[in-house]
């Protein structure tokens, strides 16, 4: 990795800030359209002293990570929609032991096998969802391989400042086109290790006991604390509790943890937003489309704008209430049918300007395709 | 050191019923532990779900409780970034055989050196009697109410068939044997597997008019032998106990170090 200035696909972005990050090891299963994370992890990290492991399935790859994440470890593993569903389980359980893991959806069309090579947006509410029972997640996407660099770095670093498994919801347009990519030199974004604690060996340590801020100096496994790790409900010392107060302050930290943390972890970019009679909101490799209508249109003098999320979940209602206060039209450009949308619903009042521009087909979006369904939308027919 | 100098006892009193094999099958494991020498920083145990799982939480080690099936592969994450630790992974029969048959047979294949205990009573105790992997045809079970027809299969077998260069089986009854070939187990490098008969008069012993615990317990002695014994040439029905596999292999993660020395002097 001589030069910095390189031309490759997202998927390699992707893994590039990984190793930037400091990931230390890898556990995946080959599936389209992420494999070539796989195959890049099993060249890079081996080089610098980390590992990869190809395991029997995605329900061992997301079990290992988070079995090595608890050593001190940074950790991540990638996927697509079939092995995401079979990683639900393990995810719940990074999320109640409070393991920092990164794990990759570059998403392709579903359900079941669905369109295996073919792109589609279909797995945000998934990420927000597939684990049972109550809890927070982090998600974040990009568009572009520059931000898939920056969200996979933000990606770690949430990870371990929360102790939270984070979710990088990337598409199959993404993943696999090739662009310009910069690495960041080092040190240019700053990395987040892991907090420790300060209690001594010897000394009575509550690995599961929280600071006033939320976050959890724990101790590396293996290290000089011996405690015990479940995904049941546990008290401070990590042994399984039915109390009911116990699990009450267990499920609300957990869940406070991250809603509580909203605008620490929202990402986002905004094109001509200001005075947007049009506003759109978008992100991935619909986001591509989206931003080339909006400047085009502008050229042509229509007050347009976007929207683009980065962050998923937790939602940023706010944010997005804000921006779109003035807007007239309100259309979500995604590649489902209107995942991002019903939350932009919910955040948003008035309801009735808030529309849907999508495509399902396993056809990237076309901006022919959003002009079109704009027009619509204004009444001035196709 | 003393037994209980490696119990967490503010966590007792443990779960399991009067007659579970489970406390006995403990109390070999801790004085196999305690022969190795081994400290108890150097120990971790892993463990999915079920009645058999629930022992690393009275253990006064790293104890990595996980999901149902899994604790194996959580374990690998573990050894592959501690390779200096030593990873004991107890499971039950359904919970090692059924759910996390997959992870068993790859665990097995890959020779990674960690020690799993299958502590085998024929049942899902924990969800309250349910027929397991290994109950057997014709077996009683709350879910096989008309005799189950499932077959059952042979663990040591299918350990050995996997690849697995350590495996052995003993029982809650044979308590000195069971202390001695788990000791051998912890020290084998390599993935080894120690099935041991383990009874459950609660659900198996009661579904199947085993008796009392007692019974159970006397009729491992009875329905077992050491391995190449002249009574098992006379009575073919009789399951052999004692340590069948013992080879060497490259161990997986000497094997990765050597790999990760191969790439770096390739970049």
């Amino acid at each position: 990795m001589a030069s910095r200035l390189t031309f490759v696909q997202g998927n390699e972005a992707c893994v590039r800030a990984a190793l930037y990050a400091g990931l230390d090891f890898f556990a995946g299963y080959p599936i389209t359209p992420s494999t070539e994370i796989a195959e890049l992890m099993s060249v890079h990290l081996p080089r610098k002293g980390g590992k990869f492991m190809q395991m029997e399935d995605e329900i061992a790859s997301i079990c290992a990570i988070i079995g090595a994440s608890l050593t001190g470890q940074k950790v991540m593993t990638a996927t697509s929609g079939p092995g995401f569903s079979l990683m639900q389980e393990g995810l719940g359980y990074a999320i109640m032991a409070e393991i920092p893991c990164v794990i990759v959806d570059v998403q392709r069309g579903g359900p079941s096998t669905g369109l295996p090579t073919k792109v589609s947006q279909g797995d945000v509410n998934q990420a927000r969802w597939g684990v049972h029972g109550d809890h927070a997640i982090i998600a974040l996407t990009a568009s572009n391989h520059q931000d898939v660099f920056a969200m996979t770095v933000d990606a770690f670093n949430f990870s371990e400042t929360y102790r939270t498994p984070v979710i990088l919801l990337f598409d199959e347009v993404v993943g696999h086109m090739r662009e310009r990519l910069e690495i960041p030199k080092s040190g240019e974004i700053p990395l987040v290790e892991r907090l420790k604690t300060s209690v001594r060996e010897g000394v009575d340590y509550h690995p599961y006991l929280p600071r006033e801020d939320g976050r959890l100096p724990m101790s590396d496994f293996g290290g000089v604390h011996r405690y015990n790790v479940t995904g049941l409900f546990h008290d401070m010392w990590g042994f399984p509790s039915e109390n009911p107060r116990e699990v009450h302050d267990l499920l609300r930290h957990l869940v406070d943890k991250i809603d509580s943390h909203v605008d620490e972890v929202t990402r986002y970019k905004e094109y001509y937003v200001d005075d947007a009679e049009m506003l759109l909101i978008s992100y991935g490799a619909s986001a591509r489309s989206a931003l080339h209508v909006v400047t085009d249109r502008r050229q042509h003098g229509e007050r347009i704008g976007l929207l683009e999320l980065q962050t998923l979940w937790p939602f940023p209602s706010a944010l997005v209430r804000e921006k779109t206060k003035n807007a007239r039209y309100v259309v979500v450009v995604e590649m489902n049918m209107g995942q991002v949308l019903q939350s932009v619903k919910l955040a948003v009042g008035n309801p009735e300007r808030i529309f849907l521009a999508n495509r399902v087909d396993g056809v990237l979006i076309t901006p022919a395709d959003i002009r079109n369904i704009l027009r619509l939308i204004q009444g001035k027919g196709v | 050191m003393a037994v209980k100098d490696y119990l967490r006892e503010k966590f007792f009193p443990h779960i399991w019923c009067p007659g579970c094999g489970h406390g006995i099958t403990l109390n070999g494991l801790l004085r196999a532990i305690e022969s190795t020498g081994l400290k108890k920083n150097d120990i971790v145990m892993v463990s999915g779900i079920g009645c058999s799982s629930r022992i690393v939480g009275y253990l006064d080690f790293h104890t990595l409780h996980t999901i149902h099936g899994r604790a194996l592969a959580f374990a690998i994450g573990v050894k592959m970034s501690r390779p200096d630790l030593t990873l004991l992974v107890p499971m039950g029969d359904g919970d090692a055989l059924s759910i996390g048959g997959n992870h068993f047979i790859h665990a097995c294949r890959r020779n990674i050196d960690m020690t799993a205990i299958v502590m085998n009573n024929k049942v899902y105790g924990m969800t309250g009697g349910q027929y397991s992997p290994l109950s057997g045809y014709g077996t009683m079970a709350t879910t096989a109410p008309y005799s189950n027809i499932d077959q059952e299969f042979d663990v040591v077998s299918m350990a050995t068939a996997a690849g697995a260069t350590f495996v052995a089986r003993a029982t809650a009854y044979h308590v000195n044997q069971l202390a001695d070939v788990l000791q051998e187990a912890i020290q084998h490098k390599g993935f080894s597997v120690v099935e041991v008969m383990t009874p459950c008069p609660t659900y198996f012993g009661r579904k199947n008019k085993e008796g009392s615990a007692v019974d159970m317990i006397e009729k491992l002695k009875t329905i077992t032998t050491p391995i190449g014994s002249k009574a098992k040439q006379e009575n073919a029905s009789l399951i052999e106990r004692g340590i069948f596999v013992k080879k060497e292999m490259p161990e997986y993660c000497t094997e990765y170090q050597k790999l990760v020395e191969r790439a770096m002097k390739g970049s």
